[in-house]
């Protein structure tokens, strides 16, 4: 029976129509809408870079197999059958290689009073990045 | 913020030059002498080589230094962030038993992490600054671990 399955990721939900919880599929359709990659031929493609995947295991008939995909796409990926909900974190090879590169990650927060701010609305300053709790 | 920059603790302070690029990656700062005492950590020796950086009167870390000086994150940690977020989402939706069990194995992958660790604490109805959070930090010291682990500063 077909159930909604709440997939978190990048800092966003998405509600996904499952056939089976316990191996939950994406639609091939929602694979560019819901997470940036398209299925070729050549494997799971991100504009011009491709990452080679077994299609076979990939490819089913109620959809794309969410464990195949986190695995060629190196994201790790725990679920809650209960709750029918899973959470796809990101790839240490992606955030390692982000922080390797110096480029600072940009990122948006809201102020104290609600209004945005970009890491990189501070270009041609010096910053210092404070991260703090109050718990 | 945590995830996009690998940050397992707090405070935690970086330097972006003008360019935004990472001039000094992730360390241990505080702003005043405050909790020196119980921190061991001079703010001192840090707000010194930031104001020179600042005034243009000193220099940032080199980017070989600032890579050397780098910890990047594991698989154990990413997975780590992914129960977290996972056990977040149950206990807004209130079910928090059904969440700690996540919560544990986030822990569990990563047991440095105390944004995790410590971040999680008052949604568990655990105290983030009373015997709860002593205890894992007694357990984790007992074990041989630094609660804070400052970069080592080139000369």
């Amino acid at each position: 029976m077909a159930t909604t399955l709440t997939l978190l990721h990048d800092g966003r939900s998405d509600e996904i129509t499952v056939a089976d919880p316990a191996r939950p599929a994406i639609p091939a359709g929602a694979l560019e809408e819901t997470l940036g990659w398209d299925l070729q031929p050549e494997g799971l493609c991100q504009g011009p870079m491709c990452i080679p995947v077994d299609q076979s295991a990939l490819v089913r008939e109620d959809g794309l197999d969410l464990g195949v995909l986190a695995g060629a796409l190196q994201r790790p990926l725990v679920t809650d059958e209960k709750h029918t909900v899973a959470s796809l974190g990101a790839s240490h090879h992606e955030r390692g290689d982000a922080l390797a590169s110096l480029d600072a990650p940009d990122f948006t927060l809201p102020d104290l009073d609600g209004n945005l701010h970009s890491l990189g609305d501070q270009r041609g300053k010096k910053v210092l990045l404070v991260a703090y709790a109050s718990w | 913020m945590a995830d996009l920059y690998g940050m397992i603790n707090v405070p935690t302070i970086l330097w972006i030059d003008e360019e935004g690029r990472i001039a000094r990656p992730n360390d241990v700062a505080f702003g005043s002498n405050d909790f020196k005492e119980m921190t061991g950590i001079d703010s001192e020796a840090h707000l010194e080589r930031l104001r020179a950086w600042v005034r243009g009167e000193g220099p940032a870390m080199t980017p070989a230094e600032t890579r050397a000086a780098q910890t990047l994150p594991t698989a154990a940690e990413q997975e780590a962030r992914a129960e977290f977020t996972l056990a977040w989402w149950l206990s807004q939706q209130g079910h928090t038993e059904d969440a700690e069990p996540h919560y544990v194995r986030a822990g569990e992958l990563a047991p440095h992490d105390f944004t995790i660790r410590r971040g999680s604490m008052p949604i568990r109805g655990l105290d983030p600054m009373g015997d709860d959070f002593m205890k894992i930090v007694t357990e984790w010291s007992e074990a041989g671990n630094a609660f804070y682990r400052p970069i080592e500063t080139p000369a």
